[in-house]
């Protein structure tokens, strides 16, 4: 037939790969406190926009500009730099630790501390968190022990997860943070689940799902929508965008839409975007999405744009699939730069209380870690039993896990 | 002839079966320009194009379900699932799809695709990073089950799933992709340099689907196994001296019975090999086929050594796997008897 239409297949490529200079003019960046701050009740389609923009409060000069700002004072922002300054410093340790042998595997939040730092301060106890591996920043920003975390990552004797599971999976009910899994995306349905029984039951307490840019794509994600929308589940859907999964660029789980935000649109869920890098608008769009939330309003879907300044993970090499230097390049800046800058602006900090912060940090940091290590790293020390690995799997154990246990020597 | 290493054996056979057959497409997480996390695909996109080798959203049921339908047109697909701990999402697309495909079209359409995923324990991956689930696949009516020992087959092995009419789920042992892994983790780390079987033929050769391999004759018991356990049953059985014979299983669907058979006629007693948990794992299965075939040459009872029934733990990793000491007291038990 002439003039028929010959397909080709479309492979989505990102706009630079290692070799070339790093161009983020594609992201659209709206000017701080320029995008509106609707009532919690409003109808979601009159704010689709705001799955297309950024809202943002801190502007270039430091200053907390607009209508997302102005919800905390002084102590609540040194609190959050502390967080997310502590989480860096554990990181740093951890990363070390890993390179040393002293854990198996370490993943890292370069970049993305104020995330889940801001995020945790929005919520109240008992509401419950279900995070990815990416999420520490809610155990730290809640005074979740280090050591605790250490032990955990070190398997040792006093790992409260008893030396079952993958380093940084933690799990505190106590803290509001489930178990994590390590299988993407099948946490961010269950928390839509545990926020419907609060719902069921008459409850106050709500629930947070977190997921990836590229989990997005996990039909799990998808099941949480509309879950969460048909029954109007009182959750706030997280999709932290780092721009990364692993080599995979944000645009092979984006696909043709927009954003990641706007996922949101065909369920009927409002959905807000939001400078992920910024700790003031993400901590004013977390109390928005979690009034909402709690007001029996139904879920809200937030989209945090940030970036992975580090690799995915110890196993990882990013300069195989990236620039070097597109780190530096992103126009979103440093979470802790960022904040550390606004206090000074307002003269609730200096450049001498940051240095001292810095090294009190590091000595609290360092301690933790001398303190986890007398209980044991992964090869060397206390260590679990192999009779953990026996118990637990069933509320009571049935005979033949007990012979194989005893077949083991435990 | 060249010494590879499995990955780089694996990257070859889909090179050679990229260049001899344009219908074979190769995708999966990370697959395209990084060339996999394990790098079994490195170089394949520069090579063959982007529509030929590339990066899929995470969602293991889409990478299967597409894949399917590809195969349905008339592709042949050979996709990555990152690790075989994530193939859950694609299990229905596997089971209830790819599986029935033909028998319910009655060959109106066919689902001609291998799945690839690196699977089993041996490098503190816990237990989203370990697990050996084979059983879950040679379970299921309509569907092929691999799992090569070293370079040399998986690279043959890995043409003739390519070339198979019917879907073929082809386990890659993650510990034996850099060397051949004896379960003795405290000693270096050997690499497949030197070894026989890393010695990989140029070009194009494949390896029959359902044929085992003895890779040690002995006499005096068999012992069955197939992937890491093959190394850890050769090392085991030099370490210990005894005359047992050792039997690559390589495809456990469908399975070289006679072999195996034959094997356990000759020498009466029978130890079987895995990391999967024992409670309905393969062993189960080879348990009782020797028992059916062999059962008036049998002097002793079928022992197995395997996982614990426990998800794959972290810190424990050596408690759970089935190293040399355990694979060594069950065959000085079954001697014994
Ligand atoms: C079901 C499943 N498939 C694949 C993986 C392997 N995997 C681990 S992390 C990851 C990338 C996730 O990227 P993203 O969701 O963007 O989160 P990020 O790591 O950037 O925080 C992949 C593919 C997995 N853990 N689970
Ligand atoms: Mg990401």
């Amino acid at each position: 037939m002439a003039g028929e239409t010959r397909l080709s297949l479309h492979v989505p490529e990102p706009e630079v790969r290692p070799g070339d200079t790093p161009d983020f003019s594609n992201v659209a960046i709206d000017r701080a406190g320029t995008i509106r701050r609707p009532e919690i009740d409003v109808v979601p389609e009159e704010i689709r926009d705001l799955a297309f923009s950024i809202i943002r409060v801190l502007n270039r000069d430091a200053e907390a500009v607009g209508p997302w700002s102005g919800l905390l004072d002084a102590d609540e922002l040194r609190d959050g730099l502390r967080h997310m300054m502590t989480l860096r410093a554990f990181d740093a340790r951890m990363m070390l630790a890993q390179r040393q042998g002293k854990t198996s595997f370490y993943m890292q939040h370069l970049g993305e501390e104020a995330v889940a730092c801001a995020f945790r301060k929005a919520l109240a106890p008992g509401d419950m968190n279900f995070p990815t591996y990416r999420q520490a920043g809610l155990l730290i920003a809640d005074d979740y022990p280090l050591v605790e975390m250490m032990n955990q990552i070190f398997s040792n004797e006093r790992d409260p997860l008893k030396g079952r599971q993958l380093p940084i999976m933690y799990s505190s009910r106590a803290h509001g943070f489930f178990s994590i899994s390590g299988n993407l995306a099948t946490q961010f349905v269950q928390a839509v689940g545990w926020a419907m029984a609060s719902a069921i039951k008459h409850d106050s307490k709500i629930a947070a799902a977190w997921i990836g840019d590229g989990s997005t794509a996990e039909s799990d994600f998808h099941a949480g929508l509309v879950f969460a929308s048909t029954y109007k589940a009182p959750v706030v859907l997280n999709i932290v965008n780092n721009q990364w999964a692993i080599s995979t660029f944000q645009g092979i789980a984006r696909g043709g839409a927009g954003t990641f935000a706007a996922r949101g649109h065909g369920f009927a869920i409002p959905a807000l975007r939001v400078d992920g890098n910024d700790y003031l608008a993400v901590h004013a769009v977390a109390r928005w999405a979690v009034e909402r939330a709690r007001a029996n309003l139904g879920p809200t879907l937030v989209e945090y744009v940030t970036y992975r300044a580090g690799a995915h993970s110890t196993s990882d090499d990013p300069t195989a699939y990236r620039p070097q230097t597109e780190s530096d390049s992103w126009p979103l800046g440093d979470p802790v730069m960022r904040l550390k800058a606004h206090l000074i602006r307002i003269g609730a900090w200096s450049e001498e209380r940051h240095a001292q912060a810095e090294a009190e940090i590091a000595d609290t940091v360092v301690a933790a870690q001398r303190e986890a290590e007398r209980h044991g790293t992964l090869h060397a020390g206390g260590h679990p039993s192999p009779r953990d690995m026996f118990e637990g799997v069933y509320a009571e154990m049935p005979p033949h896990l007990r012979r194989q246990r005893q077949r083991a020597g435990y | 002839m060249a010494t590879m290493t499995m990955i780089e054996a694996i990257r070859d056979a889909l090179d050679v079966a990229m260049g001899r057959d344009d219908d074979v497409v190769v995708f999966g997480e990370d697959v395209g320009y990084f060339g996999g996390v394990f790098r079994c695909t490195q170089g394949l996109q520069a090579k063959y194009g982007k529509t030929r080798c590339f990066d899929t959203p995470i969602n293991e049921s889409g990478i299967v379900g597409t894949a399917i339908g590809m195969a349905a047109y008339g592709l042949r697909p050979c996709l990555e699932i990152q690790f075989a701990d994530y193939v859950y999402p694609a299990y229905d697309q596997i089971v209830s799809e790819a599986a029935r495909l033909r028998h319910r079209s009655n060959g109106d359409f066919t689902a001609p695709l291998t799945i690839r995923m690196p699977t089993g324990g041996g490098i503190f991956g816990g237990q989203t990073h370990s697990q050996s689930p084979e059983a879950l696949f040679t379970h299921v009516a309509g569907l092929k089950t691999v799992v090569p020992s070293n370079p040399r087959d998986a690279k043959g092995l890995l043409l003739a799933a390519i070339e198979d009419d019917d879907p073929v789920i082809f386990l890659e042992p993650k510990r034996l992709y850099n060397g051949p892994f004896d379960g003795h983790h405290e000693r270096a780390v050997t690499p497949w340099a030197g070894h026989p079987l890393a010695e990989v033929p140029a070009g194009y050769y494949s390896e029959p689907l359902g044929r085992a391999a003895i890779r040690r004759p002995g006499a005096a018991a068999t012992v069955l196994a197939y992937g890491t356990m093959v190394h850890v049953a050769l090392a085991d059985v030099a370490a210990r001296g005894i005359d047992a014979e050792v039997v690559d299983l390589r495809t456990l669907l469908p399975l070289d019975l006679d072999c195996i058979a034959a094997s356990v006629r000759k020498t009466g007693r029978c130890v079987v090999v895995h990391e999967a948990t024992l409670t309905s794992g393969f062993g189960a299965e080879l348990a009782a086929l020797v028992q059916e075939h062999c059962f008036f040459h049998l002097e002793a009872p079928v022992a197995r050594v395997t996982g614990w029934d426990t998800p794959y733990p972290h810190a424990q990793e050596w408690d759970y796997f089935p190293g040399p000491a355990r694979v060594g007291e069950a065959l000085a038990a079954v001697l014994e008897i």
